[in-house]
C-alpha cells in the first residue's frame, strides 16, 4: 500500500514536470491580429462556398481534383495489397517456423509503419517527378507496413484443420494453398483492403501539399492567395467525399464480416 | 423432412463474384489511367532513386546537433494537442454515449460532431491554421488537438457504452446525485481505457507532429524542406533516422504503460 502511495506521487510529479517543460517555453502572443477575420472569411466561405469551381469545362476544379485524390487511394491500395501478401506470410508466427524469422518480418514491416508516407512522398518525387504517380507509389509502399500487420495476423489466426485435411489427402502445395489457405484468409484481406482504403483517401487529400497530387495542390494554393471562398467549397467538397467512402466501404465490410 | 436433408445448400453465385471482380479492376485502371501510372517511369526512375539513396548514406551525424531542438518541439506540440484534445473529449465523449445521455437528438449530434472532426486530416488543419495564426507551433497545436478531440471521445464513448451497469444501478438506488454518479460509477471504470486512449492518440500525435512542419506548423517537419531544397540529402536522412528513433521509442514505452493499465 504504502508502494503504491509513492509510486502515485511520482507519477504525479513526472507528469507536472513534463508539462511545466512542455508550455514554458511555447509564446502564444505571436498570433497574427488578423487571425479573427480570417477565421470568419474561412467560416464565411464554408457556407457560402464558391459552387462555380465545382466543374470547369477546361483544367482544375474541384470534380476533377477529388477524382484525382480517389484515383491515388485506389491505386496505392491496390499496390500495397499486392506487395504486402509476401511479407504477411513472412511475418506470421506457425508451428513450422523459426520465431526469429516471423520476428524480423514484423520488424521490417513496423520500420515501414513508422516512415511517414509524406516523406515517402518526397522521394518519389525526387525518383518519377511531382504529380499522382508519385503520391500513389508513396500509399502504396507506406501501406504494405499497416496492411502486412493485418494480414499476418489473419493469417495466423487462420484454423490449421482444413491444411491438414487437405495434406492427409496428397495434395499438392498449389492446391492446399487454393483449397484451404485462400478461402480462409481472403474476407479478412479484402475486409482489411476497404479499411486501408478509407485511411489513404484521407492521406492522398494532403499529399498536395508536397506536389505529389490530389486536392490538396489546389487547396494549398487558395489558401496561399486568400481564395478563402474557394478554400471553402474544397473543405466541403473533403468531407462529403471521405463520409460518403466511409459510408459506402462501410456498408462492404460489413457484408464481408 | 427427408427431401430437405439430402437438398445440397446453393453454391454462392458465380456471376456476382465475377461482376464485382470486372468492376474492381475498371476502377484500377480508371485510377491508373487518372494519375497517369506507368511501369516505363517507374523503371526509368529507379536509378534516379539509387542516386538518392547513395547521396542519404552515410547520414551526417554532426547535423543531429541542429535537429535535436526542433525534435523536442515536435514531442511537445505532440504532447500539448493531445492534452488538449484530451480535454474537449470528455464533454464530448459522455455526450456522445447512448447510456449517458436518454436523448437520441443529442447523442447523434455529438457523434455527427465528431465524425466531422476525423474528416479532415491534421496536416490539411495545420496548413489553415497557419494560414489563420501565422507559423509557429500554436497551429501545429491547434490541428493535433482537433484530430484528437475526434479520436479519443470516439474511442472513450464507444467504451463508455459497454460499461457495467451495477455499480450505476446501486448508486442510483441509494439516491446518488448525478455529479456522485459519476464520479464514483463510470469514472473508475472508464478511466484506465481512457488513459490508454490518450496514450494511443499521443504514438500517433507524434507521428503526425514530425510532418507538421512542411506547412510551415513548427517541429521537425520545417528541416525536411530547408535539407531538400538545397539537395542535402545526407542532412534529409539524418532527420528521418532521429524520427524513427524517437516514434519508435515512444511507442515501446506508451504500448508498455497501456499493457500495464489494462
Amino acid at each position: 500500500m504504502n508502494r503504491n502511495r509513492w509510486l502515485r506521487w511520482l507519477i504525479v510529479i513526472a507528469l507536472v514536470l513534463i508539462y511545466v517543460w512542455t508550455f514554458w517555453d511555447i509564446r502564444f502572443s505571436g498570433i497574427k491580429e488578423t487571425a479573427g477575420k480570417i477565421t470568419r472569411s474561412i467560416i464565411q466561405g464554408i457556407f457560402s462556398p464558391d459552387w462555380d469551381y465545382v466543374y470547369l469545362p477546361d483544367g482544375e476544379d474541384l470534380l476533377r481534383g477529388l477524382l484525382d485524390t480517389l484515383a491515388i487511394a485506389a491505386l496505392g491500395t491496390f499496390i500495397s495489397a499486392v506487395l504486402c501478401i509476401p511479407f504477411a506470410f513472412w511475418a506470421a508466427a506457425s508451428r513450422n517456423k523459426s520465431k526469429a524469422l516471423s520476428g524480423a518480418g514484423k520488424f521490417v514491416l513496423s520500420f515501414i509503419r513508422t516512415f511517414p508516407e509524406i516523406v515517402m512522398a518526397l522521394l518519389f518525387i525526387k525518383a518519377v517527378g511531382p504529380g499522382s504517380f508519385a503520391g500513389a507509389l508513396a500509399l502504396g509502399l507506406h501501406s504494405i507496413g499497416m496492411l502486412g500487420k493485418l494480414f499476418s495476423e489473419e493469417v495466423e489466426n487462420m484454423d490449421a484443420g482444413p491444411t491438414e485435411a487437405l495434406i492427409a489427402t496428397g495434395a499438392s502445395r498449389l492446391q492446399v494453398l487454393w483449397f484451404a489457405v485462400i478461402p480462409q484468409v481472403l474476407p479478412g484481406f479484402l475486409s482489411y483492403t476497404l479499411y486501408r482504403f478509407e485511411i489513404n483517401v484521407r492521406s492522398a487529400t494532403i499529399l498536395g501539399i508536397i506536389g505529389a497530387g490530389g486536392i490538396g495542390t489546389p487547396l494549398i494554393f487558395a489558401l496561399t492567395t486568400r481564395h478563402w471562398d474557394r478554400v471553402g467549397i474544397i473543405l466541403l467538397g473533403i468531407i462529403v467525399t471521405v463520409t460518403l467512402i466511409d459510408l459506402i466501404s462501410g456498408y462492404f465490410r460489413r457484408k464481408l464480416a | 423432412m427427408n427431401a430437405q436433408t439430402k437438398q445440397l445448400p446453393k453454391p454462392p453465385g458465380k456471376l456476382k463474384h465475377a461482376l464485382t471482380f470486372v468492376i474492381v479492376l475498371f476502377l484500377l485502371w480508371g485510377s491508373a489511367v487518372q494519375t497517369e501510372a506507368s511501369f516505363g517511369r517507374l523503371i526509368s526512375g529507379i536509378p534516379n532513386m539509387w542516386d538518392l539513396l547513395k547521396e542519404m548514406f552515410p547520414p551526417n551525424w554532426a547535423y543531429f546537433d541542429n535537429i535535436v531542438n526542433p525534435m523536442l518541439d515536435t514531442i511537445r506540440m505532440a504532447i500539448a494537442g493531445t492534452t488538449i484534445g484530451a480535454i474537449f473529449a470528455i464533454p464530448l465523449s459522455i455526450l456522445a454515449a447512448n447510456n449517458m445521455v436518454r436523448s437520441p437528438w443529442v447523442y447523434q449530434i455529438a457523434r455527427f460532431i465528431l465524425n466531422l472532426l476525423r474528416t479532415i486530416p491534421d496536416l490539411l488543419l495545420a496548413a489553415i491554421f497557419v494560414a489563420i495564426f501565422g507559423l509557429g507551433l500554436i497551429p501545429g497545436i491547434l490541428a493535433l488537438a482537433v484530430f484528437s478531440v475526434g479520436l479519443i471521445a470516439k474511442l472513450t464513448y464507444e467504451s463508455l457504452e459497454t460499461i457495467d451497469r451495477g455499480p450505476l444501478e446501486a448508486m442510483t438506488s441509494v439516491g446518488a446525485s448525478k455529479l456522485q454518479w459519476i464520479a464514483f460509477g463510470v469514472v473508475p471504470q472508464i478511466l484506465p481505457h481512457f488513459i490508454s486512449y490518450v496514450l494511443y492518440t499521443f504514438e500517433i500525435n507524434v507521428r503526425a507532429a514530425a510532418v507538421l512542419g512542411l506547412v510551415g506548423a513548427g517541429g521537425i517537419g520545417l528541416y525536411y524542406e530547408k535539407t531538400l531544397g538545397f539537395l542535402e540529402y545526407d542532412k534529409t536522412n539524418s532527420i528521418i533516422l532521429l524520427t524513427l528513433a524517437v516514434v519508435l521509442a515512444i511507442d515501446y514505452f506508451s504500448t508498455k504503460l497501456r499493457e500495464k493499465l489494462l
